[in-house]
């Protein structure tokens, strides 16, 4: 399971990345941390003929918080994230779910950007961004632009990013101190792939949901919130009974893939039960 | 004459190994620098089933690096026959099925070499693979061991009459009988798959070519050197003087690495074709898609049993997926069906056995070998009774078990070579009591209650088991000491993690009292002993144990008696301690281990002393003519979720008795590698196939290992029930933790869920599938 | 000969620089390995699971089958023959894995040990269950990880000692 051939340019300039991407007709691909790329050029199953290496690209490793929320250089590493103590406040359901991404090895390397852009469809950071209606910063040889999370996740492994472009942030919106939220995720081992996951919150307005955002990750060809089951919980008082009828809308909202992990059916079960979880522990933060 | 000093047999000493393993200096197969040494891939069959017509390598060919690629045409030359001669005789074989080198006209499952590409490096040999072009006519393939003994099911080998490769039976008592008299019936079928042995190291040859004296080296990781040596002997028809195999450090055997792989000729074949050291370090995709290991069986049965529980009889089939070829014989649904029995007396016991041959990898035993799906069927059947009759899980199988009043218990079951099966020592009602009171047996339907009011769902599951180990026909062992006064133990025994050489170190020095630094092993050298077998069926503490005691024991009888004649003193009165043989009581006179060796290694025109023959060295083959039944029960405490059908395992017992113990730290080892196995065969570990045989499971991903954080802290006690069988009085151990552990788990997330009704099984048991049985019941 | 991309690249391997030409398509662990003959670090699996090939980059555990040798170009790397202070001396995570059976065949060894060198270092008196999270990304075949998690137990013991 040697690397198939390829060129390597390891860039110090955004511009020069691009650039590269630019010239190799989508043949080349850009390495973060490469902990999902470099298995599938081991099984060759991606081929790529030129790797752009990202580590020498300035400013795109900082995790910055402020009044608008938290933004995410591409490089940001998952260590990175749990190390960083203000997230605790400023974005404890981002703290929480990363705690789930696979293993200390993997951890020390894989980023944030990198997970976006391979967009497995079980992965805990573009559940994250869908439920939380992040903004994904990217550049390419047409120049900057913002990409909605909903608009950039279009299915498994498929993004809205052009081959010469590359993510240079993550911006997730401010997170208020009294936000209710919930993580769930299903998987056999400890740092697995999810066989289900839901990342959920709402706001608290007069003692009633508001603003539910849920999202579910691991179940269907792309990570997506899920529109009736936070209709479901807005506006109303939320207590167990809710929690059980919530996570019975998405149940029946989602559209779960079959494979041989598990069936469509157990993945709609779980998916529930997971809801249903999340938030009853929303409920108690 | 007694060993003079406190016997080191039954203490924890760390291990020989140890020290260059943790300072990553092991020498293993991908470690060994083969100077100018090619690198081999194998294009390996994209299809379960086809006809192959045509290999067109010429582009593979050309690639810059490639130095050549070889088909079976290419091999055959420097071959005796079309296919590898196994010889693992058997009755039941109706017909052979030998594996082949490379595929020749027809490939058989996906994964199968058809043909090998020799290049610079093994990344210019894979790239060279995507170059090769096969010219395949797909055929049907059998995909289901049950639905290939049907009529009208497509062959899995054209070259085969049908699927039926092998039938046995076991058959005594009046069944029918039997069954007529009783108060209950119970039918069950269960369909279980065992994984592969997956040891972290993959396989891998290197072959070494000496054109001055024209031998071949194969270094090879396999658990049987001397049987290599013997298939590739016959295979390439050359004189056994030519040929050495030898394993380096090995990272874990557990099976696989025991059967003769198609890759284990064709390495040595090329390099007497181009005359060039080869290696081959298999990857991982290959390991799952090429390495052989077990699959599934198919089990239908009936239990008799009175109305107190007691058993009449068992009846039934079981349909055994055996791959496409033979490369390890017929014993492994032999060995599930007889250890079916365990510690019970089963009065009366029909089952046939039907192997089939599918369009998959080889079927061949990883650790447990078999017995692991049989105690499971019988003890599944067991928790079954117990519901039925209205009794407890823990009485049934003490209304069940062979006494120890009973021992030696000959079993009315017949073995491979026709002997009977007896079971040597071993008290399992004590063994059983013992367990369930580590476990807490009385207190937790208490400690239930509660969890269950805090909305927990914990049980805890009950199995025992016997195990078969010690299998002979004999072991080899050398021991001698050279004028150095350093010590060489040669043994046909091999070593693939299991702590062998320290085993056989400690037995050494328990007798010759020597230090353990002074002794040096070698393990697994077709050149350091002519004859031997290896690491299978948990054998080589008694085989090899009892053969380096014995070794020793003439080796100090010697020591003392041409010292007795180089001192002039009496044998009587003298002593071995400390390296030395010396006076009584007075320990300056002495004469050396060393001192001893060179006398007697002999000056030329000078007798040698009191007319004892040359050399301080002794050669056992030990025999062991009987299989020694070590046993244990397991006690497994678990949790299930009922609406995710997860299953977390909370606390592990296992008490065990493997007769005298060696090393309690070695022991406990086995004991707690053979549960996560267990573990594994039981939860986790599945090797999926789409209905036309593609493999589905081939990462780690999709496959999975039990992890650090799903083995539960595992608690080993010991018995020591000695066996009369061997004069150490040892028993092995290596599998044994495998065996109970599916049964026991099952019973555990049956137990936490009784409230359910829920029953369990097939294995694994997969959170999707605990759920499915959770609202089937309801 | 191969046709193939190339790169000079200078990496510090157990306090030893050493500056090579290698084809950019070699990972780090077959560099270690075969560059630079440093056989302990292990392959297992090649895709990143079995945690056998776990290194040290910058103090960080890594899995070197996941990295190209040249993305540790510039960079510090530590095997498992740099773990030891000295050729006669272990370092008491090996001292602990020896008198604990931490191991059998030695083939994950090296990946647990480098994986637990960084975690007691971040926390350094843990409980039994942070060290089965830790090591979770490192699968044995041989111990069921009993042994392992009681080395790393008394592992941690030890180096406290050892630093007061």
């Amino acid at each position: 399971m040697k690397l198939p051939p390829f060129e390597y340019a390891c860039p110090t300039t955004l511009n020069e990345a691009i650039a590269l991407l630019a010239n190799h007709s989508g043949e080349a691909k850009p390495l973060a941390g490469g902990q999902s790329l470099m298995p599938m050029m081991a099984f060759r199953i991606a081929q790529p003929s030129l790797l752009v290496d990202l580590r020498k690209l300035p400013g795109m490793k900082e995790i910055k918080i402020g009044p608008d929320g938290v933004r995410l250089g591409a490089l940001v590493r998952w260590r990175d994230v749990i190390d960083d103590k203000r997230l605790a406040v400023a974005h404890p359901l981002l703290k929480e779910a990363i705690s789930h991404v696979a293993h200390y090895q993997i951890r020390n390397r894989g980023t944030v950007g990198g997970s976006c852009a391979h967009a497995d469809p079980a992965s805990e950071m573009p559940g994250i961004a869908q439920t939380c209606e992040a903004e994904f910063s990217v550049m390419g040889k047409a120049g900057a632009r913002t990409i909605k999370a909903k608009d950039f996740f279009q299915g498994a492994l498929t993004t809205a990013l052009g081959a010469d472009e590359i993510i240079t942030e993550i911006h997730l919106p401010a997170w208020p101190a009294a936000r209710r939220y919930g993580f769930q995720e299903f998987a056999r081992r400890r740092g697995d792939f999810a066989m289900a996951g839901v990342a959920l919150y709402y706001d608290l307005d007069g003692g009633k949901a508001a603003n539910a955002h849920i999202g579910v990750f691991g179940v269907g060809d792309c990570q997506r919130r899920l529109p009736k089951a936070e209709a479901a919980l807005n506006g109303k008082a939320v207590d167990e009974a809710l929690a059980v009828k919530v996570g019975e809308a998405a149940a029946a909202e989602v559209e779960p893939q079959e494979d041989i992990h598990a069936s469509a059916a157990y993945r709609r079960s779980l998916t529930g039960t997971l809801v249903e979880r999340a938030i009853k522990a929303a409920m108690v933060r | 004459m007694a060993p003079t000093g406190p016997s080191l047999i039954g203490r924890r000493m760390i291990r020989v190994e140890d020290g260059p393993l943790l300072r990553g200096r092991g020498r293993f197969i991908d470690d060994l620098d083969i100077p100018g040494a090619l690198h081999v891939a194998f294009l390996r069959s994209p299809v379960a089933h086809g006809r192959l017509k045509d290999i067109d390598a010429s582009a593979a060919k050309a690639l810059p690096g490639v130095h050549a690629v070889l088909s079976f045409a290419d091999l055959r030359p420097v071959l005796t026959g079309d296919r590898i001669p196994q010889a693992l005789p058997s009755g039941a074989i109706r017909f052979d099925v030998d594996p082949i080198v490379l595929a020749k006209d027809e490939v058989t499952y996906v994964g199968e070499p058809v043909a090998m590409v020799v290049a610079d490096s093994r990344r210019v040999a894979e790239d060279a693979l995507a170059l090769i072009a096969l010219d395949l006519d797909e055929l049907p393939a059998v995909t289901d061991p049950v639905a290939g003994l049907e009529y009208g099911a497509p062959k899995a080998r054209l070259d085969c009459p049908d699927n039926l490769v092998a039938r046995q039976s076991i058959d005594y008592g009046d069944i029918d009988g039997a069954f007529a008299k009783a108060a209950h019936r119970i039918k069950a079928r269960f369909r279980l798959h065992k994984g592969g042995g997956h040891s972290i190291e993959t396989r891998g040859i290197a072959v070494r070519i000496d054109p001055v004296d024209d031998t071949l080296t194969i270094h090879a990781n396999t658990q049987l050197p001397h049987r290599a040596k013997q298939i590739l002997v016959a295979a390439l028809g050359i004189g056994e003087q030519r040929i050495r195999v030898v394993a380096p450090d090995t990272g874990g055997g557990f099976g696989p690495k025991a059967a003769f792989h198609p890759e284990e000729l064709a390495l040595p074949a090329a390099a007497l074709l181009l005359r060039r050291p080869l290696k081959w370090i298999e990857d991982r995709r290959e390991n799952f898609v090429a390495a052989v290991g077990e699959r599934d069986q198919d089990w239908d049965m009936e239990m008799a049993v009175d109305a107190g529980g007691r058993m009449l009889g068992l009846r039934g089939r079981l349909c055994h997926d055996h791959g496409s070829c033979t490369p390890y014989g017929v014993a492994l649904a032999y060995n599930a069906g007889t250890n079916v029995i365990g510690p019970y007396v089963l009065p009366t016991y029909r089952l046939d056995i039907n192997w089939c041959l599918t369009n998959f990898v080889p079927c061949a035993p990883t650790r447990g070998a078999g017995r692991p799906q049989g105690m499971y069927v019988m003890e599944r059947l067991l928790d079954a009774v117990a519901e039925t009759v209205g009794i407890a899980r823990d009485e049934v199988r003490r209304r069940n078990m062979i006494q120890p009043t009973q021992m030696p218990y000959a079993t009315p079951i017949k073995q491979r070579d026709g002997s009977t099966m007896t079971y040597d020592s071993g008290d399992y009602p004590e063994c059983q009591r013992r367990a369930l009171e580590a476990g807490g047996w009385a207190d937790f339907p208490a400690r239930q209650a509660a969890a269950r009011k805090a909305g927990r769902y914990i049980g805890l599951g009950l199995a025992n088991y016997v195990e078969a180990t010690g299998r002979g026909p004999f072991e080899s062992a050398g021991l001698r000491v050279g004028a150095s006064g350093k010590i060489v133990i040669t043994t046909g025994a091999s070593a693939q993690g299991q702590g062998t050489k320290s085993m056989l170190v400690q037995l050494a020095c328990d007798v010759l009292g020597v230090a353990p630094e002074s002794i040096e092993v070698i393990a697994g050298d077709t050149a350091g002993i002519a004859l031997g077998f290896g690491a299978f069926a948990s054998r080589q503490a008694v085989t090899a144990g009892n053969a380096v005691h014995q070794a020793a024991i003439a080796v100090r009888e010697k020591a003392i008696q041409t010292a007795a004649e180089m001192m002039e003193a009496s044998a009587e009165d003298l002593e071995l301690k400390d390296g030395a043989v010396q006076v009584k009581g007075v320990p300056h006179m002495k004469r050396t281990l060393a001192q001893i060796a060179h006398a007697i290694a002999g000056v030329p025109g000078f007798a040698l002393p009191g007319g004892v023959t040359p050399g301080l060295a002794a050669s056992i083959d030990f025999p062991a003519p009987a299989l020694t039944y070590c046993n244990g029960t397991h006690i497994c405490e678990a949790e299930a979720d009922p609406e995710t059908g997860m299953v977390r395992l909370l606390r592990y017992i296992v008490v065990h008795d493997s007769g005298r113990i060696i090393n309690p730290m070695i022991v406990d080892g086995q004991v707690t590698g053979a549960v996560a196995h267990g573990i594994g065969a039981t939860l986790y570990e599945w090797m999926r196939f789409d209905s036309q045989g593609q493999p589905q499971t081939v990462t780690y991903g999709d496959y999975i290992l039990p992890s650090s954080d799903t083995v539960p802290p595992i608690e080993v006690i010991h018995m020591e029930s000695p066996t009369p069988l061997n004069p150490l009085g040892v028993k092995g151990a290596a599998e044994s933790g495998t065996i109970a552990a599916p049964a026991a788990i099952v019973s555990a997330v049956e137990d936490a869920l009784h409230s359910f009704g829920v029953r369990i099984r097939n294995l694994p048991l997969t959170p999707e599938r605990l759920l499915a049985s959770i609202q089937a019941a309801g | 000969m191969e046709m193939t991309d190339k790169r000079t690249i200078t990496v510090s391997v157990n306090g030893t620089k050493h500056t090579k030409e290698v084809p950019v398509r070699i990972t780090l662990a077959d560099f270690i390995r075969y560059e630079l003959g440093l056989t302990g670090t292990h392959l297992g699996c090649e895709h990143g699971v079995c945690g056998a090939c776990t290194i040290l980059l910058d103090g960080r555990s890594a899995r070197s089958c996941l990295m190209l040798a040249v993305q540790a170009d510039g960079h510090e790397v530590l095997t498992v023959e740099g773990i030891a202070p000295g050729p006669d001396a272990l370092h008491p995570l090996q001292e602990a894995f020896r008198d604990n059976h931490g191991l059998q065949c030695g083939f994950c060894t090296p990946g647990m040990l480098t994986t637990l060198l960084e975690f007691l270092g971040d926390n350094p008196d843990p409980t039994e269950q942070e060290v089965r999270v830790a090591i979770s990304g490192n699968l044995c075949r041989c111990t069921g990880y009993q042994g392992i998690v009681l080395a790393a137990l008394d592992a941690a013991k030890r180096m406290k000692a050892g630093r007061a």
